[in-house]
């Protein structure tokens, strides 16, 4: 076959990446061979540039039940019980088709738990955005959002948490992360594993249509505006819930060795894995997969991204029971193909060889790369610049500037969004969006919970990679600690412009180094997650934005905080007590300024407060505790009132004194600061556990009143607080 | 008392009610399948929530015509206590088993929150342990939940006394702010002529616990156990006589 750089350019492959296939091969593939090397070797599925980097990330530790590799990590909870957790991207998709990219981003997050064997109890979102007063910007923002809500209500999951950020630079590039959690019985984790030669593989699910071919190539270059809306796939939640349900029924007769999603690159990745992960072949005839359209070519056909469809490998003694079960739910279930020994993917068309490749060229023989990397020289600048060399704030500007921030896009309530998420089917939401940094969930007829938390600050990362990184992963689980919960396992989405150009591989290798030193030193694995990269569009990336999920576990639920002061009490400020300006929220909103370096984070110090704040919260000394990040301590403080419905008085001379700057006491941020409420009488017992894990402790004020009073500064009412920050994102 | 739950395909509240008999009311509880076409087994049915066929229609509209609603109506024509709760209540009024019909939210929004609603009749199954007017606290979780009749319809209801769940605010007072979805009269549930099929767009059934929010929903699920004492009470008068 006569191979043109055309046919290379539609397949996404280098010449060179060409040469290796026909080196490793032996000759040359033909169309459909090479389709299928195309979609497997592009960066979606193949990892290539960031294969070598994520294996510096922690993947191990005592909960770990299953790290990187499967179709989602797993973290042991106790009584038998793990927790299966997975984020994924579906960014390119919801640049050109927000409502069903995001929509269908949802549906393949929860496909990779279930196929785990583990019944989807959570999701969770990570969005970012442009400004969001540009119209198009309203129209990401409204189709992401509702594509989520749609597919995620009718499917009868809670959407629980997330975090949402708006910065310039996703205008063209919006990020949609989506992540799923799950509970399973350790004993009954199904891995994707094709064993078992004579072993059947059934396809199960949505019919094969022409939709989706290509789209992990697309996935895997630039600019996704002049892509097209035809290769975005459509989603249907309606027949996921059928397939969710049968396939737990399934899964429950033991009949089924294993399961695997159709995701990216349909039915080749997911037959070319199931067979790598199990060291055996397949053989499996196009002809018998069931279509929407007629006229499909194998090419098509093995290419397709059809949603809803599973793959599953079946004993054949069992075959009757498994059809039976599909049968029921209403379902197309049909035999394709069987397990073989040669380590070969062979298509047929109706009995006809029209592709054979050895499974290891497909999923292990990717090129990897190694890229130059180098910082961005105009970053370094912005990193140099001092924010002390703007004027200091007036004390009667200090109330602007709080409403100001308050009506953040990246502070204010993020309500609009979440009252569109159905967060209390499945009755086991504790503590729903808006009440606590992490949303809590019990586990029926158990007395441990868990909890579940999205961040990421690009602005951090944009202006250090590395130390912004370490921010998202000590945020990240700060938040699941200020509920009360012990983080368990991270799952991450590493969102990156082209990998390609020096300035964004540097991000990428810092972020990844920053990622892997907080998880080390918070003792925290990571177990699963995904990569996307080529956010960019004309030559301007993305801000790096590696994405962390968690999962955290209480030991017991009811033992929890949320963020709202709650009736009358003493607050302190455990951590850090100097803050910083640079990066900050304050400087972008009320200056307009995007610099100045991060603020430093002491990950030893950030371990010691979260685990203070969890064993105040366990031993029932806290009423209500909040992370303090984003806007600094004026913000954190407002926050907790507004949203407990309860003023206070607090002064912050000493703080003000160490600082001599208004501005940067009041709205400097910090790492490792955390908020806590004590009933009257605990406030003793708080200093002497603060003093026990030398984490420096200061006490802010009491709450009580309407007022919110800050002495010599500021008096307003709490009606003026939740006026600015109750209208809400997007409002 | 014996519970059947309805599972449609695309159903997602079926497993809540479930637990909610179970765990909150301690009662026994089946889910019966779409096809089914006998429930003379149970004492009372639940037609819970979700998006039952996708809802791709028109939410219920593919439902009323599943196998179990020949005999979901054979049982209501008898009198046996029903109850369909969001999706399940669109079903019921989709199978003209409950007047009105609930419409796309006025926000034009899927709306999840809690709200008040004040109990406005107890002479139903499902409210009969109630003191009128009392005001519970439950979670709602629709798109479509805008209750809709004519206003002649409206009058009749309000004089035959069907209107059973209003919108209201915590002082229990009927304001346009309580009303999440724009339905007529703040009507948040309605019952039929018989007074035995109730139906409402608010989850009882999600409000079976203190740690999930609340558990003012029970008192709904628990009023129909009135109602399984009688029965009992009539089989022992039987087997006396």
């Amino acid at each position: 076959m006569p191979v043109t750089p055309e046919i290379l350019r539609e397949v996404a492959l280098t010449a060179e990446e060409y040469e290796r296939a026909v080196a490793l091969l032996g000759r040359e593939p033909n169309r459909v061979e090479l389709g299928m090397i195309g979609a497997l070797w592009s960066e979606h599925c193949g990892y290539k540039h960031s294969r070598p980097l994520l294996k510096r990330l922690p993947s191990s530790g005592p909960h770990v039940v299953q790290g990187p590799g499967e179709n989602a990590g797993a973290v042991e909870l106790g009584d038998g019980l793990v927790a299966v957790l997975k984020i994924e991207s579906h960014n390119h998709p919801s640049a050109v088709e927000p409502f069903q990219g995001a929509a269908t981003g949802v549906g393949g997050i929860v496909r990779d738990i279930f196929a785990m064997g583990a019944r989807p109890i959570a999701l969770a979102d990570s969005l970012r955005f442009g400004p969001l007063e540009e119209p198009r910007q309203q129209y990401l923002f409204r189709g992401v959002v509702g594509g989520i809500g749609w597919y995620g209500n009718c499917l009868g999951l809670p959407t629980v948490a997330g975090d949402v950020f708006v910065m310039p630079e996703y205008r063209q590039n919006p990020l949609v992360n989506a992540m799923c959690v799950g509970i399973a019985e350790r004993e009954a984790l199904v891995r994707a594993r094709a064993t078992g030669v004579g072993n059947l593989v059934v396809l199960v699910g949505a019919d094969t249509g022409r939709d989706g071919i290509h789209g992990a190539t697309f996935a895997s270059v630039e600019d996704p505006e002049r892509s097209h809306r035809g290769v975005v796939q459509v989603g249907n939640p309606f027949l996921e819930k059928l397939l969710l349900e049968a396939c737990l029924e399934v899964l429950a007769t033991g009949a089924v060795v294993a399961m695997q999603d159709l995701g990216a690159a349909g039915l080749t990745s997911a037959s070319a894995e199931i067979a790598a992960r199990g060291g055996t072949g397949i053989e499996l005839d196009v002809a018998l997969v069931p279509r929407r359209e007629a006229g499909m070519t194998p090419y098509e056909v093995m290419l397709s991204e059809s949603q809803e469809r599973m793959l599953l490998v079946v004993r054949p003694e069992r075959l009757d029971q498994v059809l039976e079960i599909f049968r029921r739910w209403e379902l197309h279930a049909v035999v394709i193909g069987r397990v073989t020994d040669d380590g070969l993917l062979r298509v047929l068309e109706n009995g006809a060889v029209v592709a054979e490749l050895p499974v290891s060229l497909l999923t292990d023989a990717c090129p990897t790369y190694v890229r130059e990397a180098r910082e961005s020289p105009d970053i370094r600048a912005r990193r140099q610049y001092d924010p002390r060399s703007l004027p200091d704030l007036a004390p009667s500007d200090v109330l602007p500037a709080l409403l100001t921030l308050l009506r953040s896009p990246n502070i204010v309530s993020r309500r609009p969004i979440y009252r569109t998420y159905d967060h209390t089917i499945l009755t086991n939401t504790v503590l729903p969006p808006g009440a606590g940094d992490a949303a809590v969930l019990r586990i029926k007829r158990h007395r441990f919970g868990i909890a579940i938390k999205t961040d990421c600050n690009p602005r951090y990362c944009f202006l250090d990679p590395r130390l912004g990184a370490q921010h998202a992963v000590a945020e990240a689980t700060r938040n699941v600690s200020c509920v009360g919960a012990e983080p368990l396992a991270i799952t991450d989405c590493l969102n990156f412009g082209n990998p390609e150009r020096p300035e964004v591989y540097y991000q990428l290798v810092e972020a990844i180094e920053g990622m892997a030193e907080a998880c080390r030193v918070l003792g925290v694995p990571v177990v699963s997650g995904n990569v996307s990269l080529y956010n960019e569009t004309e030559g301007r990336s993305i801000p790096p934005t590696p994405v962390v999920g968690v999962v955290g576990r209480l030991a017991d639920v009811r033992r929890h905080a949320g963020l709202g002061f709650a009736g009358e009490g003493t607050v302190f400020l455990l951590g850090p007590q100097s803050a910083s300006l640079g990066a900050s929220e304050y400087l972008a909103s009320c200056h307009g300024v995007v610099a100045g370096a991060p603020p430093e984070l002491d990950l030893e110090l950030e371990r010691r407060v979260q685990a203070l704040v969890r064993e105040a919260i366990q031993r029932g000394l806290v009423l209500a505790a909040h992370d303090c990040s984003e806007g600094g301590l004026l913000v954190a403080l407002a926050e907790s009132c507004v949203a407990g419905g309860v003023g206070g008085t607090f002064a912050i001379d000493e703080l003000l004194a160490q600082s001599g700057r208004l501005d940067e006491t009041l709205f400097g941020e910090a790492g490792s600061r955390v908020l806590v409420q004590v009933g009257p009488g605990a406030e003793g017992a708080l200093l002497a556990l603060a003093h026990a894990y030398a984490v420096p402790v200061m006490e802010l004020g009491r709450t009580g009143g309407a007022s919110f009073v800050v002495r010599g500064l500021l008096e307003c009412s709490i009606a003026e607080l939740r006026e600015a920050w109750g209208a809400g994102i997007g409002a | 008392m014996r519970f059947g739950i309805v599972t449609f395909p695309g159903s997602n509240g079926d497993h809540d009610a479930l637990m909610a008999v179970r765990l909150g009311l301690g009662q026994p509880a089946e889910l019966v399948w779409h096809t089914e076409r006998d429930l003379s087994a149970y004492d009372c049915l639940i037609i819970p929530g979700g998006f039952s066929y996708g809802d791709y229609l028109r939410p219920g509209a593919i439902a009323r015509f599943a196998p179990v609603m020949e005999a979901v109506v054979r049982e209501a024509e008898a009198g046996k206590p029903i109850l369909g709760i969001c999706n399940g209540f669109q079903i019921l009024t989709e199978a003209g088993l409950l007047p009105g019909a609930l419409l796309r939210n006025a926000s034009l929004e899927f709306v999840c929150d809690w709200v008040f609603v004040r109990v406005e009749r107890t002479d139903t199954p499902w409210t009969s342990r109630l003191a009128s007017g009392t005001v519970l606290r439950l979670p709602i979780a629709h798109g479509d939940g805008r209750y809709y009749v004519d206003e002649r319809t409206l009058a009749e209801l309000e004089r035959t006394g069907q209107v059973v769940f209003r919108y209201v605010d915590a002082d229990g007072r009927v304001t346009a702010e309580a009303n999440p979805n724009g339905s007529v009269a703040n009507i948040a549930g309605v019952c039929n002529a018989q007074r035995n099929v109730v139906g409402l767009m608010p989850h009882p059934e999600r409000a079976y616990d203190r740690l999930i929010g609340g558990d003012d929903g029970l008192q709904i699920l628990a009023s129909v156990l009135a109602v399984g004492l009688e029965v009992a009470r009539g089989a022992l008068r039987d087997v006396a006589e």
